[in-house]
């Protein structure tokens, strides 16, 4: 790099104040930006600018203005694919914060095999969502039904993933099964920075176990539990691996998700319609992500 | 994975700099004196194997015999032992290939992400008096709010009109999801690194290239590893974005291969959990060497607003 050699130890004093910038840092910056915009910032603009025509993905097409936009709001496809996606996360968001926390209770107590257990618990974020996938759609569709039949429990005999009311219940099951490690160690990392003399204090006042858990951990934590939830919410909300190797969006469309509906487009030629929902899904995930600045900022604390 | 590493909280019990483990946090002061806890200890346990059943599900059903594998008893041992679900799984999926073009698509994302995103944050904290760097920061940065479904459309489109409707293309769009989240841990530790450090190098006659390669990359290497291993297993265990981008069925990575048990040889359960198996298993040798920067990278740093 013959640029580098330009500075030497003579301008250091220099470089304090008013100095240029030396040409390799432009160097350094230059692919990361580069690549960035050709990935993902020229694919975005390109996405938004064809949500306002009738493109099919090639060959011709024509402005519409917000024809698509109007569309989409009266469509019941898209609207039942932002029902199920919202509720799914909520629902998912509740089971993976609530275990998380009291594993990560647990974990920190005074127990046995605290490593090993530790080990197990952060498996499941290792493996690929589609494939554990397709391991609990065969216990679903073949274990739990022969279970079921053999214990004499009817509601148990038929599928979960055949059942258009229930279907979610299994996403919901195995994206928590996925969710839970990364949560758990967020949670462990919370309990962990809790100063133990405030439970002596609390102990010495009479506080139960129970008491303590509820009027002093839970508040102290309080940071992490918002961190958590937003932090699932926004990755639950793309919803994609899990629900294609257990469900597929079925039964019918009962179980698919918005990154489904918009991926569907494609295949199906509403390109351009499907770019509307990618911008209104934009729009959502930013939103979201306000939330979350909002909301941890004054926490950075911790 | 589907969801994104994501942010990080303030680490209590950090790694001591010569790799030596935490101390036990046990010692935690809050539980000293106190005797072992044994009913948290087996409810723990018990759900610890809620944990390992679809696992052991896996590696049973991988080892029977088709015979067996379709009996409907999921939780029985196989008797006999057989391995020839592997190997009708090794030539079905055509394994060699497809663990080769995922060990591809891994290691370009691997490396491509801690480079790329190590000399951009190098180049942001040294000046960050400067606006262009500044900006380029947040403008790094907006990726963490974009999520892969808003814009795969025109990413699918555009990636099959410049011939990038292959694995290489899912190393740059990949490595790209991935800057935001390697940037704003990368950028974080630099900013802790003392100046002076730097200045003795320089004075000592460094150039700036030399400098970021004898000094602030070996510095940096606790963050490689977590931004590695965070890139190892979004590549590795991703299915969306390769089975979006890459065209043609015979280049697609072993995650995407899986789909083939769905449709046809559906009923030859020990085939296909073995093919599953076969998939999951590098990422879960991987993670037990690692698990300690595992356990790190999503526990550290503080979240950035």
């Amino acid at each position: 790099m013959t640029t580098s050699t330009i500075v030497t130890a003579g301008d250091q004093k220099a470089r304090r104040s008013s100095r240029r910038v030396e040409p390799i840092y432009y160097l350094f910056l230059l692919p990361s930006l580069v690549l960035f915009t050709l990935a993902i910032t020229v694919p975005g603009v390109v996405g938004i600018f064809f949500s306002f025509t009738d493109s099919i993905g090639i060959g011709e097409w024509r402005f519409t203005g917000l024809t698509n936009y109007i569309a989409m709001f009266s469509d019941p496809a898209i609207l039942q694919s932002y029902l199920f996606t919202i509720g799914f996360s909520i629902a998912t968001v509740i089971v993976v914060n609530v275990l998380a926390f009291l594993l990560a209770v647990g974990l920190t107590a005074r127990i046995r095999l605290k490593t090993a257990l530790r080990t197990v618990f952060v498996i499941p974020m290792v493996i690929s969502g589609i494939i554990i996938a397709y391991v609990f759609n065969f216990l679903f569709s073949n274990s739990l039904p022969s279970a079921g039949e053999s214990l004499g429990i009817p509601a148990l005999s038929t599928s979960l993933l055949a059942n258009p009311d229930l279907a979610w219940v299994a996403i919901v099951i195995v994206t928590a099964w996925q969710a839970i490690p990364g949560t758990l160690l967020i949670y462990i990392a919370g309990l962990l920075a809790v100063p133990g003399d405030v439970y002596e204090a609390a102990a010495l006042d009479g506080a139960s176990k129970g008491q303590q858990l509820v009027r002093i951990t839970l508040p102290l934590v309080a940071g992490y539990v918002v961190i958590n939830v937003i932090l699932g919410f926004k990755g639950f909300l793309n919803a994609y691996d899990i629900i294609v190797g257990l469900t597929n969006g079925g039964p019918g469309t009962a179980t698919r998700s918005v990154a489904m509906t918009i991926i569907a487009g494609f295949n199906g030629g509403d390109y351009a319609y499907q770019m509307a929902n990618a911008t209104i899904f934009f729009v959502v995930a930013i939103l979201i992500s306000l939330l979350q600045l909002s909301l941890t900022r004054g926490r950075n604390a911790f | 994975m589907s969801t994104q590493p994501a942010l990080v909280v303030e680490d209590a019990a950090p790694l001591a700099p010569d790799g030596t483990p935490r101390p036990r946090p046990s010692k935690n002061t809050a539980t000293r004196g106190e005797r072992v806890s044994w009913s948290t200890t087996i409810i723990l346990i018990l759900c610890a194997v809620t944990v390992l059943l679809p696992l052991y599900v896996t590696i049973t059903m991988a080892l029977k015999t088709t015979g067996q594998a379709v009996d409907g008893n999921a939780f029985s041992l196989p008797a006999p032992f057989s391995i020839d679900g592997f190997v009708e799984a090794w030539n079905l999926t055509k394994f060699p290939v497809g663990a080769g073009i995922s060990l591809l698509v891994t290691a370009g994302t691997v490396v491509a992400t801690i480079l790329l995103a190590a000399f951009a944050s190098y180049a942001i904290v040294r000046n960050w008096d400067r606006r262009l760097f500044r900006y380029s920061f947040f403008y790094l940065l907006a990726a963490m709010f974009i999520p892969f479904p808003v814009v795969a459309l025109p990413q699918i489109q555009l990636t099959g009109r410049v011939g990038l409707d292959n694995p290489f293309g899912v190393v740059i769009l990949a490595t790209m999801f991935q800057l935001s989240f390697s940037v704003l841990l990368f950028t974080a530790f630099l900013r802790s690194i003392p100046i002076e450090l730097e200045e003795s190098a320089r004075i000592d006659g460094a150039t700036t290239w030399q400098t970021f390669w004898r000094l602030i990359f070996p510095l940096l290497a606790p963050m490689s590893a977590t931004v590695g291993i965070f890139a190892f297993l979004y590549a590795w265990n991703d299915f969306m974005m390769p089975s979006l981008i890459i065209s043609d069925p015979a280049l697609q990575t072993l995650p995407v291969r899986q789909n083939l048990f769905q449709n046809q040889f559906s009923n030859n359960y020990n085939v296909s959990f073995a093919s599953y198996l076969m998939a999951m298993a590098p990422a879960i040798l991987a993670y037990l060497f690692t698990q300690r920067w595992v356990m790190e990278g999503v526990t550290q740093g503080a979240v950035k607003g």
